[in-house]
């Protein structure tokens, strides 16, 4: 049984370099990186040496707290580096993968799902290094081994500006899909896939299949949870993304490892915007020849909303993107452009006039457009926010730091990328993500 | 443009940190931002933003102004030309009106702005935009007649008591055009209130056709005269005396629109103070008694400062309710109290201005409660797993 649900909220921003659904060679990749900062909450524990061989599958490090947490290496290669910050803080393992197979691998060890307890499962995803890819709500952290959550949901569209096709990113693999699915239906406890309207994705065994329509964030997790199943006091579900659930089904399929995706490399400042295949972690050199040359650009890894920024030289991939965006930054300032109409701009409000051409499609920069100032407009959030939260009112409890009224007004149910809408349209320019961030935080070192 | 670039460029090092100027350096941010919409790239969050800026929302509530302004212009002049029978043109008439009230609005930006920089200054943060619309409300509010010095005095109060202390725009209580009404309405009644300040030259008396009162139709209704009233059309249209900018629902319609289109104002506010308002009128008529509460419910809505009230002040974003359902319970109580006043207190024929800084003060009460109950629900949700 599939059911629909309607967002009403929401706002599709229409950018110009959407990625075309064909898939280029493989770019050459020189290093991949594992960083500790890719995943929220993680006290990393270093467990290999430098010049060490690594296969898929060879733990690189593990979580302080949870030893059993680990994160693999997803190639064969050599530990070039590790690199670390301040206070001998890990920020990445570097590997360079090996040039060609060195030796043929083993098939890795999987357990059988029929008949399979949780425990036993978990276990065995834990010692595979597939624990990383399950995410924890609230907060967004690593998944507790220690207690099951209430449900397990994947979303399996992404909504936000340029957003990867992900159906299409798991098109040609529906076995080794339909196989990770039958890994998270194993856990016995409900799991949900969001699906956009029209979806080709089949309906699998022990999935709920939801049709979410509406504009951006429908595909956000976050929002597909608040609608079917929200997360109260002292509850736990956890996330994927279809990606992620590919991975898993490869494994589970194949018995061997294989972290590759298709990666949309997409955004007005890419010459031909398609996708490629990669691993995550992956360095970034061979994007400089597909980028147009316009002057200064921001590449970020993940959408414009909520990705990072990095550079081409020095950055990677992030572990849970999947989507590479590249736009321009601003060019000069421009005369009272307050006043003026500015027919080239995007607005969500009615003050600009692109309301007039609901289908065009905007070279957007990364100009603040105007300076940051206090709470003045009301109802602005609301109409991009498409949960039962009063997001106003949930931020200057977190300014506030008052963590009862936090709990109150809902801050188990969000995670920053499900406010970023509200940060994009908001006419003081606030950090919304970033407030929510601090408020996750808090809360954070407060439950433990 | 290049020209003006060249000179802010500059300029900019004087402004800058160890720069001789440094002490300025908001006066020089609000002047530059001004000329200049800035290059600054988003940093963290983000990395797109949307283009609206507070300087565009606060132009957009300044154009809505604008119908009303200059219909309260003209009118000033036809008024004048009323009060000594005689008969006037339309250009003389709108020239009349503007030397009357551009040194109004002159006094409350100067005043206004000059604090508002001074304060951003001391306070070393970015100059707000919030004033750009307070200083047009000001004049709007005010009799044509009222002696300058005291919209001086009435606007550094409001910007002072009413918004800084307060911590500057966006943390004010009361809406601060209301408050620099109220500042004159409670400290020098006679001028704005009774029947000869609304006109220009009423007060001296010169050379006034015999019998013409200058009363404005709320204060024949408390005077009991319903009989005098003006044909509604009038009243829509804004024939009328009254304060510079409330007199044209027509043209406050106009501006409602557009605030209403943009998405700067919120339409429910409107909507729901014009609901409390007709639903309070009504109520008088079932109840009967004097001809203040016989007529019809609907010319409450196009008499006194109801509309512009209703437009411009209730839908003040930080005063106002917050809360989607809070604005609608706001506004109807707004609403209804500005009827409720006028009609039962006669010592107050301008209820709306009272009512809305009434509700003002209640406003997150009224939020409190709406969000109590998103509390509550997300509670029981939790209780019933």
């Amino acid at each position: 049984m599939s059911k629909d649900i309607q967002i009403k909220k929401g706002l599709d921003i229409k950018m110009k370099g959407e990625a075309i659904r064909t898939t280029g060679q493989k770019p050459v990749i020189s290093e991949i990186a594992l960083r500790p900062d890719d995943f929220y909450g993680l006290i990393p524990k270093l467990l290999v040496m430098e010049g060490q061989e690594v296969h898929p599958g060879t733990p690189v490090f593990c979580h302080k707290s949870n030893p059993d947490i680990v994160f693999v290496s997803p190639v064969q290669g050599v530990i070039k580096s590790v690199l670390r910050g301040d206070k001998r803080k890990l920020l990445s393992v570097i590997i360079t993968p090996d040039k060609e197979k060195k030796e043929d691998l083993p098939p890795v060890d999987v357990p059988e799902l029929k008949g399979i307890s949780p425990e036993v499962l978990i276990q065995a995803l834990l010692k595979l290094g597939m624990w990383p890819l399950f995410k924890q709500r609230p907060f967004g952290i690593l998944a507790n081994p220690n207690q099951l959550p209430k449900a397990i949901f994947v979303s399996a569209f992404d909504s936000a500006p340029l957003g990867a096709d992900l159906e299409y990113m798991a098109a040609d693999e529906l076995q080794a899909l339909k196989r990770g699915f039958d890994v998270l239906a194993s856990f016995g406890v409900k799991v949900y896939v969001g699906v956009r309207p029209r979806s080709g994705l089949l309906l699998y065994k022990g999935v709920e299949k939801i049709v979410f329509e509406g504009p951006h964030p429908a595909g956000n997790v976050g929002v597909q949870i608040n609608k079917l199943n929200p997360i109260n006091k002292g509850e736990t579900v956890w996330t994927m993304t279809l990606p992620h659930v590919l991975v898993l089904g490869r494994l589970f399929l194949n018995r061997s490892y294989d972290f590759s995706q298709k990666i949309a490399i997409c955004g007005s400042e890419i010459f031909a915007p398609s996708y490629f295949k990669m691993i995550p972690g992956s360095d970034l050199q061979f994007l400089k020849v597909k980028m147009v040359d316009k002057g200064r650009v921001r590449v970020i890894s993940g959408n414009v909303l909520t990705g990072r920024q990095v550079s081409v030289d020095t950055d990677y991939l992030g572990f849970y993107d999947y989507q590479i965006t590249v736009i321009p930054e601003p060019e000069q300032p421009e005369f009272l452009g307050w006043g003026m109409p500015r027919f080239n701009k995007f607005s969500a409000s009615g003050t600009y006039f692109s309301w007039l051409f609901p289908e065009k499609k905007y070279r957007l920069d990364t100009s603040m457009n105007g300076g940051e100032r206090a709470f003045v407009v009301t109802g602005q959030y609301e109409k991009v926010f498409p949960m039962d939260i009063y997001p106003v009112h949930l931020l200057k409890a977190i300014l506030a730091k008052d963590i009862d009224k936090m709990e109150q007004l809902g801050i188990y149910e969000v995670l920053p990328e499900d406010m970023a809408l509200c940060e994009f349209v908001c006419t003081s320019k606030i950090d919304v993500q970033n407030i929510i961030r601090e408020g996750i935080a808090m809360m954070v070192s407060e439950l433990q | 443009m290049q020209f003006l670039k060249n000179i802010v460029d500059r300029s900019r090092p004087h402004f800058e940190k160890d720069g001789k100027y440094h002490y300025l350096h908001s006066t020089f941010d609000a002047f530059e931002t001004f000329l200049f919409v800035p290059d600054k790239a988003t940093s963290r969050g983000a990395h797109i933003r949307d283009c609206s800026d507070m300087k565009r929302t606060m132009i957009v509530v300044v154009l809505a102004l604008m119908p009303a302004l200059l219909f309260g212009m003209w009118n000033v002049g036809y008024q004048h030309a009323l009060s000594l029978g005689k008969t006037i043109e339309f250009w003389p008439a709108f020239g009349f009106g503007l030397l009357h009230v551009l040194p109004i609005i002159v006094v409350s930006y100067v005043v206004g702005l000059g604090i508002e920089f001074a304060v951003a200054q001391i306070r070393g943060h970015e100059v707000n935009e919030g004033f750009l619309v307070t200083g047009m409300l000001i004049p709007l509010i005010m009799p044509v007649d009222v002696p300058l010095w005291m919209v001086a005095l009435a606007t550094a109060f409001a910007v002072i008591i009413g918004k800084e202390i307060f911590g500057g725009t966006g943390m004010n209580v009361f809406n601060p055009a209301l408050l620099a009404r109220a500042f004159i309405f409670f400290a020098y009644p006679s001028h704005i209130s009774g029947n000869l300040v609304w006109i220009a030259g009423l007060e001296s008396k010169k050379m006034v056709v015999d019998g013409f009162s200058g009363a404005t139709p709320l204060a024949h209704l408390a005077a009991n005269e319903a009989d005098k009233l003006p044909s509604a059309l009038d009243m829509f249209l804004g024939y009328i005396p009254g304060s510079i900018g409330e007199t044209s629902t027509l043209a406050i319609l106009l501006g409602a629109a557009l605030l209403i289109f943009t998405g700067v104002g919120s339409w429910k506010t409107m909507l729901s103070v014009c609901a409390g308002g007709l639903f309070m009128g009504w109520i008088f008529n079932l109840a009967g008694g004097n001809a203040y509460m016989e007529i019809p419910a609907y010319y409450h809505l196009i008499m006194g400062g109801f509309a512009f009230g209703a437009v411009f002040m209730a839908t003040d974003p930080v005063s106002s309710a917050q809360t989607e359902t809070g604005k609608w319970i706001y506004g109807f109580l707004i609403g209804l109290f500005a009827v409720l006043i006028r009609v039962l207190n006669p010592a107050y024929p301008e209820g709306m201005m009272l009512s809305i800084l009434f509700f003002n003060a209640f406003a997150p009460l009224i939020d409190y409660y709406v969000i109590q109950s998103n509390v509550k629900a997300r509670l029981k949700r939790a209780k019933m797993n």
